[in-house]
């Protein structure tokens, strides 16, 4: 990969930015988009758990389940930074460059991180709208709570979508 | 306020616990097996005995015999202001001015029976006592000093909410019977306007709903506003100016209620918008009485309705609806059982379930 001249050039800043920079974002991103994605699921359903649980005090244990399926995206999001902060090694520049292997390494896991934090967050979402539903639901007819949380389930798992392909991705990064 | 399908995402953060409560207090309504029972009862205390397994249980469980419908109607409404009241602390805003304005309706029909009560010179205590609770205000006792309605709007209403209602009403004529029912039409067609151009600001799920909601409202008045100035003073264009500039019958089914001159030109120009058509062909001519019962019947249809849809409003003004026709049911229940009329038990019952 060839260098510009011109030191202000986009194609300068994505080489001569440490790769070490890119994969701290990265890292950040699936840990701290993943939290916030959880505690909005949480108190989306919490709120309304709280406030149907006062006529009808049976749903609350029941429906703790959607507020752990929201806990769940936090801790897809701490497992994957943690796989990712495992890839980091320590590299030298060579001639003042980054090596392309190492760009590489540092692209990895900063786009491991985005997919990872907003793959969760959106499932945070979707888990919490429906755990919210749910809860509601569940102090109308009891019987709609075990056909919800079905729901719940195929929500929760387009977390993990995110996750395994966060994973495989990372994978590739190798710093040499 | 909020794009729709998005209010999801930010709804729970203020109201989703208040949400949650009000789908509770939908739940504790009667159910039809409730219905049939209430429609066994043999005495007034029978009626208590079936109620105390219910949400009504506690207001009622300390009044004494004999009882009557008067009591155990005012107990039923003290169970809906009570919950209605820990909604409206709870409340943040916007949801706090939503509430507000579900009372503005029976502010209006509290100063209407006030002022006309005065007129016919009834004591003013026993008309506070006849008043709703939920459009209570402070100055309300002083209304009964007004003699017309420039001084009304002066000296009472001017410090309440529905002042800004009252620029199209105030005139230094006297007030009588035919002048206090304009008012009353008048004051509920601007606060009708100004809750329907709120909901609409509001926006989401919540303008849907309640823009269709009032609309129904709006339009059912207009009706009622029709039939009931059918040969009286009341000119076209006067009865054309209390309708409410929206619902589906404005502007067109509008001109044509304002020139109506018996019911049954009412049901023809009816005919033409299927929502009222549908209620009008549950009719057979020349039975006026049962209009309003066809009406409610529609309204509390589309109250339910309305919670099949999460995060939005209008299931705190559907539950205070739902509530009123429940408490309109137990009146009418106990009133035939009061007067041994239980073959007309069925007649005036609206099941909300």
């Amino acid at each position: 990969m060839g260098y510009s001249p011109d030191p202000g050039s986009w194609r300068n800043a994505l080489t001569y930015i440490s790769p070490y920079a890119f994969s701290a974002v990265g890292i950040g991103i699936a840990i701290g988009i993943s939290v916030l994605g959880a505690s909005w699921g949480i108190f989306i359903t919490g709120s309304s758990l709280v406030g149907a649980a006062i006529k009808v005090p049976r749903i609350t244990s029941k429906n703790l389940i959607s507020v752990i399926f929201c806990e769940a995206v936090a801790i897809y999001g701490v497992i994957v930074a943690i796989i990712l902060q495992t890839k980091l090694e320590s590299v030298r520049m060579v001639d003042d460059r980054w090596t392309p292997d190492a760009l590489r390494a540092g692209y990895s896991i900063f786009a491991s991180g985005l997919i990872v934090g907003f793959a969760n967050l959106v499932c945070g979402l979707c888990v919490g709208i429906i755990g919210s539903s749910c809860a509601l639901s569940d102090a109308q007819n009891s019987t709609l709570f075990v056909k919800i949380l079905v729901i719940e389930i195929f929500g929760s798992a387009l977390g993990l979508f995110g996750v395994i392909v966060g994973i495989i991705m990372s994978s590739q990064a190798i710093f040499v | 306020m909020s794009m729709y399908g998005f209010e999801a995402m930010s709804f729970n953060i203020k109201d989703g616990f208040l949400e949650a409560i009000v789908r509770g207090y939908k739940a504790g309504l009667l159910s039809a097996i409730d219905y049939n029972n209430l429609c066994q009862c043999e005495t007034l205390d029978d009626i208590k005995l079936q109620l105390s397994g219910t949400d009504y249980g506690n207001f009622l469980a300390n009044e004494p015999s004999p009882l009557h419908t008067a009591t155990i109607v005012e107990k039923c409404t003290q169970s809906l202001v009570s919950e209605f009241s820990y909604m409206r602390t709870q409340a943040s805003e916007p949801l706090a001015t939503f509430l507000d304005y579900v009372t503005y309706g029976h502010m209006i029909d509290n100063i209407v029976l006030i002022v006309s009560g005065t007129l016919h010179e009834r004591d003013v205590q026993e008309l506070l006592d006849k008043c709703h609770p939920l459009g209570m205000f402070d100055s309300i006792a002083t209304l009964a000093v007004a003699s017309n309605m420039r001084e009304l709007y002066r000296l009472v209403l001017v410090d309440t909410p529905l002042a800004p209602y009252f620029a199209e009403c105030v005139t230094s004529e006297d007030l009588d019977d035919m002048n206090i029912e304009i008012m009353r039409n008048t004051l509920y067609k601007a606060y009708l306007e100004d809750f329907y151009n709120f909901c609409k600001k509001l926006g989401g799920a919540t303008a849907t709903i309640m823009c269709d909601l009032l609309a129904y409202e709006a339009d059912r008045r207009a009706i009622n506003i029709t039939i009931n100035s059918i040969g009286t003073e009341l000119t076209r264009d006067d009865r054309r100016k209390l309708f409410s500039h929206f619902g589906l019958l404005y502007p067109y089914g509008h001109e044509e209620l304002a020139v109506c001159e018996d019911f049954d030109q009412v049901r023809a120009a009816m005919e033409k918008y299927p929502p009222y058509q549908s209620i009008f062909s549950k009719l057979q001519f020349g039975e006026s009485q049962i209009l309003d019962k066809a009406f409610y019947e529609a309204e509390v249809k589309a109250c339910v309705l309305g919670y099949e849809q999460q995060f939005h409003y209008a299931v705190f003004f559907a539950y205070v609806r739902l509530k009123e026709q429940e408490i309109r049911n137990i009146m009418w229940i106990s009133e035939c059982v009061a007067q041994n009329q239980k073959a007309r038990i069925h007649d005036g019952i609206v099941f909300i379930f």
